[in-house]
């Protein structure tokens, strides 16, 4: 997929408050001298922030960071986890779509992202608050299919539940991450065959499930 | 410390420095590797994998040679010196699987390709290649960038070595050439589509090793076998680049370097490059004379009765010019004695002393800049002056030298410390260095720090720090002018002075000063500009690539210019019209052929002939007359206008317009 700033920017970027002092933290990580190695998550960080990478986002952490921004912009154009056009408001859904997603149905969950959203990849959903993309291998494979969109994992899904899950994000309802079949983590479906003695007494969610469900956790 | 260790490359025992890459000590060895992202003078990419070599006893795949030094390869058992193979069945079947990858998204144009017939891949494909592809898919296509006037691209034929964004990025010293996307998508790109900001970019056309970057002016016009190709040295600028000149027929059909590691490396100016149109337009192909105001053609002949009758009549001076060779100025320097007249060739108001070559050469050697920790730049803007020589000291910065600068403050592509525009601030500095060791300084003193206003107090500060250890390199704007100096083609009081009182001035191919009215001018020279407007007798010359001559560097170097084509129209060479002139005045020179020219020039001149070495001078320094506030004003402004021919070149004038109109943009993307 040839990649490339996209074709409307916005004017100018700036990073809040908040992350700078994070950006901030992050070069100092490095030795002096070396501060060009905190890129990738400073340009990761201005993604979380606009939602996608824009052209002055990648500028002005080239520029903070003292590097040409030629190279900050083949930084961006490399690593596909970069959008490089705008995504949905409410929500980017990245479907898995390597082998073990695909073999259980992975593309049942790309033509229902054909019809609702949008009938390509990256392209807005026409009320703009949804996009899609298929991506490559997101290491659920014992929860497959799945999608994700920010950083949750929605897995065990079929097209009836992702549907669903759909339904609830197109009427601004928060769906919780995590297995549509009731599976805890990636335990067989039909219930743990060692380590049974630790069923009882745990959690309802899994750790990452629960923690998604905190507003405003990074 | 010497790491030498010992290693075998097909079969043969060597030894090698533990830092050397498998590839050098093959180079060393003789044994052919092919490659195409290696380059000796740039960073090491190993992203061609072409230059794959076997190594016996290591993991069971190829190792790519560019990448990997002698000190990283284990010992085989029993402490056996390790051993590597470069013709092996390995070594062969790996290339022969890179070729064929290069070759799959490689358009077969090659019928089309200005590369065709010296390139890298077409070359290598027939040496290490297959004979056919087993690809039987769809071939992508990339869209071609502008870079500009001088760089064509057909981004098709790209295989990504990335050379020349290793090259504009770490030699050029510009930030705008990139790889963008990756796999299947990976573009050479330029940031925003912007052109390229660098007096150097021409060089990416040599360095690429297919057809996807080549020459603009020279697209399609011949092909490589078809080229007479002659050796010899550039003049646009004082540092004598030395240069291959391709011809056909009558016409130059373009300029490459060739490799002088003690002057320019391999790399070459777009100047230098790219000023061969200048050689056809604007040219004076016959003799003409001045009736009723108005410029006639005429005759030889008559153009020569002109001029004698003119020299018989009145008081002589004769001038001297950027671009006049060794030969062309010792002859009218005769010419002129004989005739008791005076004589200049520091036509640009730089005082430059006479009989003192460590004081209008200095005492270093171009070479000098690698190694100095320290370099102090009085008066000079290098990066117009002399870009490869700019390149240089950049590579120097690079390597941890310190540069430092007074006189203009100017973009050089490096970081300086700037100590000020006047001889005060360089006073300053040169008092706060009393204390300092200076052996591993070298000074670089423009034209700008020679300026007669100084009064050669510059020139007295930095030899006073030459003769405390540091090194001194007088940078010269013009090829001609060392050559001109140690033939003493000066009059004491400079231009003015020899100037005064003249009745007629022999110019010799200056084009920069106007001569002031009064005095009937003969211009000798190439084209029809400044010079030629204000004269009365014009003599045709040869242009620099028509005649053989010697040009001394800026370093004091004689090197040897050759003749790669035939003067246009009734032209002549230079010396040849001063030999001509000279029977006609009836005090014919001792010399009929320029062989005879050069024997006489080596008995009075020995160390001009010394051809490309580059003679010691002894330190004589000069007293600080002056401490006053006189600003150091650089000489050239405009890169690619400096003298007659780039004047006359179409493709220079686009160049000059196109800087001058960026220079808003520049700023910006800054």
């Amino acid at each position: 997929m040839l990649r490339r700033f996209h074709h409307t920017q916005p004017d100018s970027f700036e990073f809040s408050e908040e992350n700078l002092k994070w950006a901030r933290e992050q070069i100092a990580k490095y030795p002096e001298g070396r501060q060009v190695s905190a890129i990738i998550p400073l340009l990761w960080r201005a993604q979380e922030q606009e939602g996608w990478l824009t052209k002055p986002a990648t500028e002005y952490v080239a520029d903070m960071l003292g590097m040409a921004r030629i190279r900050a912009y083949e930084v961006a154009t490399f690593y596909f986890m970069f959008q490089l056009q705008p995504v949905g408001s409410i929500a980017h859904i990245q479907v898995c779509g390597t082998t073990t997603c695909m073999i259980c149905g992975a593309e049942d969950l790309i033509s229902v992202c054909k019809e609702r959203i949008a009938t390509k990849p990256h392209q807005l959903s026409p009320c703009e608050r949804f996009s899609w993309e298929e991506v490559e291998c997101l290491g659920a494979c014992a929860n497959a299919p799945m999608i994700q969109i920010g950083k949750d994992y929605y897995e065990d899904l079929s097209r009836e539940s992702f549907e669903t899950l759909l339904d609830d994000l197109f009427a601004n309802r928060k769906p919780i991450p995590g297995s549509r079949k009731g599976r805890f983590s990636s335990e067989p479906q039909t219930g743990v065959k060692c380590l049974a003695e630790y069923e009882n007494g745990k959690a309802k969610f899994s750790p990452a499930v629960s923690l998604a469900q905190i507003e405003g956790d990074q | 410390m010497s790491d030498l260790r010992k290693i075998i490359i097909d079969g043969i025992e060597t030894e090698a420095l533990g830092d050397m890459t498998l590839i050098q000590v093959c180079e060393q060895m003789g044994i052919e590797i092919p490659r195409f992202c290696y380059h000796e003078r740039l960073s090491i990419a190993g992203n061609c994998r072409m230059c794959l070599v076997e190594i016996v006893g290591g993991p069971p795949k190829p190792a790519a040679s560019c990448a990997m030094q002698v000190k990283d390869l284990r010992p085989g058992p029993e402490g056996a010196p390790p051993e590597i193979r470069t013709r092996s069945d390995m070594a062969r079947q790996a290339r022969e699987g890179v070729m064929e990858f290069l070759l799959i998204n490689h358009p077969l144009d090659c019928p089309i390709c200005d590369q065709g017939g010296e390139c890298d891949l077409q070359d290598q494909a027939v040496a290490y290649g297959m004979d056919f592809s087993r690809y039987r898919e769809a071939k992508r296509a990339v869209d071609d960038l502008d870079l500009g006037p001088l760089v064509e691209t057909h981004m098709t034929r790209c295989i990504s070595c990335t050379r020349c964004v290793r090259f504009t990025t770490e030699v050029a010293g510009i930030n705008q050439m990139g790889q963008s996307g990756r796999g299947e998508d990976a573009e050479i790109i330029s940031y925003l589509n912007q052109t390229l900001h660098s007096n150097m970019q021409g060089n990416i056309i040599d360095l690429c090793p297919v057809g996807a970057l080549t020459s603009k002016p020279y697209a399609f016009t011949a092909r490589s076998w078809e080229l007479e190709k002659v050796e010899s040295i550039d003049v646009m600028d004082a540092l004598g680049s030395n240069i291959r000149v391709d011809s056909k027929g009558r016409r130059v059909m373009r300029i490459l370097p060739r490799n002088h590691d003690g002057v320019n490396e391999e790399w070459i100016s777009d100047k230098t490059r790219f000023v061969w149109d200048g050689l056809i337009n604007q040219r004076l192909d016959r003799p003409f004379i001045r009736r009723d105001g108005k410029l006639v053609a005429c005759s030889w002949d008559h153009a020569l009765d002109e001029a004698v009758s003119l020299l018989k009549s009145e008081q002589v001076t004769s001038i001297a010019g950027d671009l006049a060779s060794v030969e062309a100025v010792y002859a009218l320097s005769q010419l002129t004695d004989s005739l008791q007249g005076k004589k200049e060739c520091r036509v640009n108001n730089v005082d430059l002393p006479i009989g003192n070559r460590s004081g209008y050469v200095g005492i270093s050697r171009i070479e000098d800049i690698d190694s100095a920790g320290r370099i102090l730049m009085i008066g000079t803007n290098p990066g117009i002056e002399a870009p490869v020589l700019n390149a240089r000291i950049r590579a120097s910065w690079l390597a941890g030298g310190h540069v430092e600068l007074v006189g203009e403050a100017v973009d050089l592509t490096y970081e300086y410390k700037h100590h000020g525009t006047d001889l005060l601030s360089l006073h300053k500095l040169a008092k706060n260095m009393e204390d300092v060791d200076l052996t591993d300084t070298l000074i670089i003193l423009g034209q700008g720090a020679l300026h007669e206003s100084l009064d050669n107090s510059a020139l007295g500060i930095a030899m006073n720090l030459a003769d405390r250890g540091a090194g001194l390199l007088i940078l010269h704007t013009a090829a001609g002018r060392v050559g001109a100096m140690d033939l003493g083609f000066t009059t004491e009081g400079g231009l003015d002075q020899a100037l005064d009182g003249a009745g007629v001035v022999y110019n010799l191919g200056v084009d920069e000063i106007d001569i002031p009215s009064g005095p009937k001018v003969i211009y000798q020279g190439s084209h029809g500009d400044r010079g030629a407007h204000r004269a009365d007798v014009i003599l045709p010359a040869a242009a620099y690539t028509e005649e053989a001559g010697i040009f001394v560097n800026t370093e004091g170097r004689p090197q040897l210019a050759s003749k790669a084509t035939f003067p246009v129209g009734e032209a002549k060479e230079n010396w040849a019209i001063i030999r001509a002139l000279s029977g006609k005045l009836g005090m014919p020179l001792e010399y009929n052929s320029q062989i005879q020219l050069r024997l006489k020039l080596a008995e009075e001149f020995p160390h001009l002939m010394e051809i490309d070495m580059v003679r010691e001078n002894e330190l004589q320094p000069i007293e600080t007359t002056q401490a006053g506030n006189t600003e150091f004003k650089n000489v050239i402004n405009d890169f690619y206008l400096t003298n007659p021919i780039a004047r006359a070149s179409a493709v220079m004038a686009e160049l000059s317009y196109l800087t001058r109109t960026r220079d808003g943009e520049l700023n910006e993307a800054a």
